[in-house]
């Protein structure tokens, strides 16, 4: 039986090392998501964001257990940063996600971001495929903890959730902060902690003064993960949320947004591997380093000659 | 193909002392591997779940607590019963010589005692784990 067959029957090995494969082998990714897309774009898709310590994992843990009580299959994605030193990474999320360790239909599978910018690993969204086309029915991904940075989870995710804290900051940190952008919901984490009422109204009135034309207002909840309170809201809002995106396109929509975005990736990805596998490649950047470093070219004009050469 | 090797570092037992567990962690985090740590209080069934879901190269057990050799040979007997017998179950902790080898007969990796420099931890990972990937993984085309 291959690899795919096994993973096709529920082997959660088999799909343990698909996932390797999909992030670390070109040619078998190639080979693996030929098969695996197509089957794929009924999951409910839900991305987890905010600041490192917020709760994000906990929080994804307690959902998991909604989601099962409701009879749903699980998969979550837990992203943790690389080293850009050394190449590792320290995988911690995991550590706060094994409610339901011994149930079969939860899959969860931790990734270092390899460095890419925008809290995600790059295999992710290969990773969330492979994870549907094993049977999960909702996939749930945590990023890296980000703060105001650009986030490619809005990409990925149907349902976006920032979770903070009532430490995250003013409003006006709130305000200029990408991370308000991207939410569909909000969720005050530790809402034992002080201050947690007055930064939520605070995140209310900024949201209210955000021009909205997508018809959906990201409703701001309280919650604590730990203590297991305020969650079955946070659920309820995540079915609001979709059940919104249902009505007329918008969820047809959001999906031509993410596939724009697939394609932009993958487009890079291609350029790129077909200038850098050019046998050319390293002479030529030898050459013109020497010719950048001595403020003869542009980086710009370097990397048009590159291209031209390697075409 | 080079990637990065995986290890998960968990610490079965009922007793608090993570610290030396945290220290391999991080040491092997330093040595470019990527480290699945899964903390305090795990039972072996809860180990190899882990390990199976993600798809580790490496399982490192700290045992403190005097339970290596019910603990070891469990989490060992549980990875083959899984299917991921592949994967190399190595680890450390307060282990008398004649209980070392008595484990590696059975099919245990190399356990290291208090003291050990990390960089011998990290060389016999990689080591272990090069030998291992070129016999296994042939078997499983996609």
């Amino acid at each position: 039986m291959t690899l795919l067959d096994r993973l096709f029957n529920g082997d959660r090995l088999a799909l343990a090392r698909v996932i390797t494969w999909l992030e670390n082998d070109p040619d078998r990714r190639e080979r693996l998501m030929s098969v695996l897309f197509s089957r794929t774009g009924k999951a409910r898709r839900i991305g987890v964001t905010g600041p490192p310590g917020a709760g994000k994992s906990t929080l994804i843990d307690r959902l998991i257990v909604r989601f099962r009580l409701q009879g749903f299959t699980v998969g979550a994605v837990a992203v943790d940063p690389t080293s850009p030193f050394t190449g590792g990474a320290l995988l911690g999320d995991r550590l706060r996600m094994q409610s339901l360790w011994s149930d079969p239909d939860v899959f969860i599978r931790s990734l270092a971001d390899r460095n890419h910018a925008g809290g995600l690993s790059p295999a992710t969204a290969d990773v969330m495929t492979a994870l549907e086309a094993a049977g999960k029915q909702v996939i749930l991904v945590e990023t890296v903890g980000v703060g105001q940075t650009t986030l490619d989870i809005a990409d990925l995710a149907d349902t976006t959730m920032v979770v903070l804290t009532p430490e995250s900051g003013d409003s006006v940190q709130a305000m200029k902060a990408g991370l308000m952008e991207v939410a569909d919901i909000l969720v005050v984490n530790k809402d034992d902690r002080t201050g947690a009422s007055h930064f939520a109204s605070e995140l209310r009135n900024v949201l209210e003064m955000r021009h909205n034309e997508s018809g959906w207002r990201p409703p701001v909840l309280r919650a604590s993960a730990r203590d297991d309170t305020g969650i079955e809201a946070v659920y309820e809002q995540l079915n609001t949320h979709l059940a919104f995106l249902s009505q007329s396109d918008r969820l047809y929509q959001r999906r031509l947004r993410q596939s724009r975005a697939a394609i932009t990736r993958a487009l890079s990805e291609e350029m790129r591997r077909k200038v850098v596998s050019h046998p050319d490649y390293d002479t030529l950047i030898d050459g013109l380093c020497v010719s950048v470093a001595r403020r003869e070219k542009t980086p710009q004009d370097a990397a048009r000659t590159v291209m031209a050469r390697t075409a | 193909m080079e990637r990065n090797i995986r290890v998960l570092v968990a610490k079965p037992g009922l007793d608090g002392h993570d610290r030396g567990a945290k220290v391999v962690a991080s040491a092997l985090r330093d040595a470019g591997m990527e480290v699945i740590y899964t903390g305090l209080r795990q039972t072996p069934e809860m180990i190899v779940e882990a390990a199976v879901q993600e798809d580790v190269d490496v399982v490192a057990l700290s045992i403190l607590s005097g339970a290596h050799m019910t603990l070891f040979p469990r989490v060992l007997r549980l990875l083959r019963e899984h299917g991921a017998g592949h994967m190399l179950l190595t680890g450390g902790g307060v282990i008398s010589k004649t209980d070392m080898e008595t484990l590696a007969a059975e099919g245990v990796g190399r356990l290291f005692g208090p003291g050990t420099p990390t960089r011998d931890i990290i060389a016999y990972i990689r080591e272990e784990v090069a030998k291992r990937r070129t016999t296994q993984e042939t078997l499983d085309d996609v």
